[in-house]
């Protein structure tokens, strides 16, 4: 299972990437290989205004949905919409294919994720 | 949580398992999609040994069998096999079960594993006459072969010629791999193959078998989460979704499977009465066509009203469509109707399709 240096981890096995003020947020390896073939990627409206633990998008696998979190609070202001008719892009590369963007309200939220170690310490727990 | 004899098959090729009623079973090996094409394209490999396997045997036997079920069994010989629901006296049903007339006073019903046990009470409080009823899935491994390249596949492993077989007959006492066991042209996935049955001792030695044999047609060792994408493009019930004890076998579509005129039996009364006055539900199938998957248990909404609910949903790997089986008010289940779904409290717009979604090539 791959963990990335650098990206900040949430305990529902999201991504996010810090750039500036946005954070990119995907689903880790971990999570894709949990759910198994993805054959669906709903996506949130640009412009919608989320908060912490809210889920404003959901990947389908061919067995079950999965609610998407988002771990800050901000405005969602770019989707990934290649992922409409690719969803098997995220099985590919889930590190790559990011999902949203959110424009973020107070990036000190972003205190409460993992980094790195402490995620991949966590996913051992988990299994 | 109980295990098949390849329950350390599963685990040794690394398969994602899951519980299933009660049983530990493989989810997948690979993946789903890989498996389900593996199946509509080559074969596929299916360790389905947690389904049930009830002796009905003696004079009456084939009386008490005619009683218990919807469709005919005199319209079956030796070596036969027929598919019936069995239903409670209002019409719901009780199970949807394989026959295999093994003798004209020997009968074999083979039960969904979650239904085993309660099948096995419904039938032994119903029995009637020189009957003896005794529960013997122990005695039985069963693998499912399908695909295009079946047939090609476990010709090699036995000496009976399987283009003889015809689709729902069985051959017992045959040889395979060293092992003699039962095996019928019969499965649940929408294309020709095989059911094989065999003394437990032997499953390891006879998956690996085929395995090995199936090599070069590109069989494939495949889980319960393809069976189930399978059984649905080609709109196969499955009890506790199309099927439940509140749903009668006439309201699934199953017509066909329910002889109102072989006599009496138990429900016959009430299907009569559905069938009479008219169906007041009908299964039917519906292409999801805004973006969205729709899932068991999913509401049907017409005219800004409930009409009915989704019984199955899912991505069609074959297809490439979302597709769903629902119940829904007869009046909307012509095909081309309009109806929406319920998913996350969005209205999706879905139109009333034909089924199967699939079309089965198993051979006559």
């Amino acid at each position: 299972m791959k963990v990335v240096e650098g990206l900040k981890y949430t305990k529902d096995h999201e991504w996010v990437k810090v750039d500036g003020s946005k954070a990119i947020i995907g689903i880790t390896d971990y999570a894709q290989d949990a759910l198994g073939d993805i054959v669906f990627v709903d996506l949130p409206q640009p412009g919608s205004v989320v908060n912490a633990g809210d889920a404003p998008a959901v990947v389908e696998s061919v067995k079950a949905a999965s609610d998407i979190y988002s771990p800050v609070s901000g405005t969602i202001i770019e989707v990934n919409t290649e992922l409409e008719n690719s969803p098997e892009l995220i099985n590919e590369d889930p590190y790559q294919n990011w999902i949203m963007i959110v424009e973020m309200k107070d990036p000190g939220e972003l205190d409460a994720l993992m980094d790195a170690a402490e995620y991949e310490e966590f996913c051992k727990e988990e299994a | 949580m109980k295990r098949t004899p390849l329950y350390e098959k599963h685990i040794s090729l690394g398969a994602r398992m899951t519980d299933f009623s009660g049983w530990m079973m493989p989810l997948q090996y690979s993946g789903i999609l890989q498996e389900h094409e593996a199946v509509r394209t080559a074969a596929g490999l299916f360790d389905v040994s947690h389904m049930g396997q009830i002796l009905v045997e003696g004079e009456a036997a084939g009386e008490f069998v005619q009683r218990l079920i919807t469709n005919d069994i005199s319209k079956i010989k030796d070596f036969q096999v027929l598919y019936s629901p069995m239903c409670y006296p209002d019409g719901g049903t009780v199970d949807d079960v394989l026959i295999y007339k093994l003798d004209v006073d020997r009968y074999m019903i083979v039960a969904n594993a979650a239904n085993t046990q309660k099948d096995l009470e419904w039938i032994e409080h119903h029995r009637e006459g020189n009957v003896v009823v005794r529960n013997v899935s122990e005695d039985y491994a069963l693998l499912a072969l399908q695909g295009p390249m079946a047939q090609d596949i476990l010709q090699k492993l036995v000496d009976f010629p399987l283009e003889q077989l015809r689709f729902f007959r069985f051959a017992k006492g045959v040889n395979i791999a060293g092992a003699t066991g039962l095996i019928s042209r019969t499965g649940y996935t929408g294309e020709d193959g095989f059911e094989i049955y065999a003394p437990p001792q032997t499953a390891v030695r006879l998956w690996d078998r085929i395995m090995e044999v199936g090599a070069e047609y590109r069989l494939a060792p495949a889980g319960l989460g393809a069976r189930d994408t399978l059984r649905f493009e080609a709109a196969l019930p499955l009890y506790g979704h199309e099927l439940s004890e509140d749903v009668s076998p006439l309201e699934a579509g199953l017509d066909r499977f329910v002889r109102l005129d072989k006599g009496d039996f138990i429900g016959r009364e009430a299907l009569f009465k559905q069938s009479r006055e008219g169906i007041q539900r009908r299964l039917v199938g519906l292409e999801i066509v805004d973006r969205g998957i729709a899932r068991h248990g999913c509401q049907v909404k017409a005219d800004d009203r409930p009409i009915g609910q989704v019984t199955s949903g899912s991505f069609s790997p074959t297809l490439k469509k979302n597709l769903a089986l629902a119940l829904v008010e007869s009046r909307f289940a012509e095909e081309n109707t309009y109806v929406d779904v319920v998913v996350r409290n969005k209205l999706l717009k879905a139109k009333v399709i034909k089924t199967p979604f699939y079309v089965k090539r198993y051979k006559k």
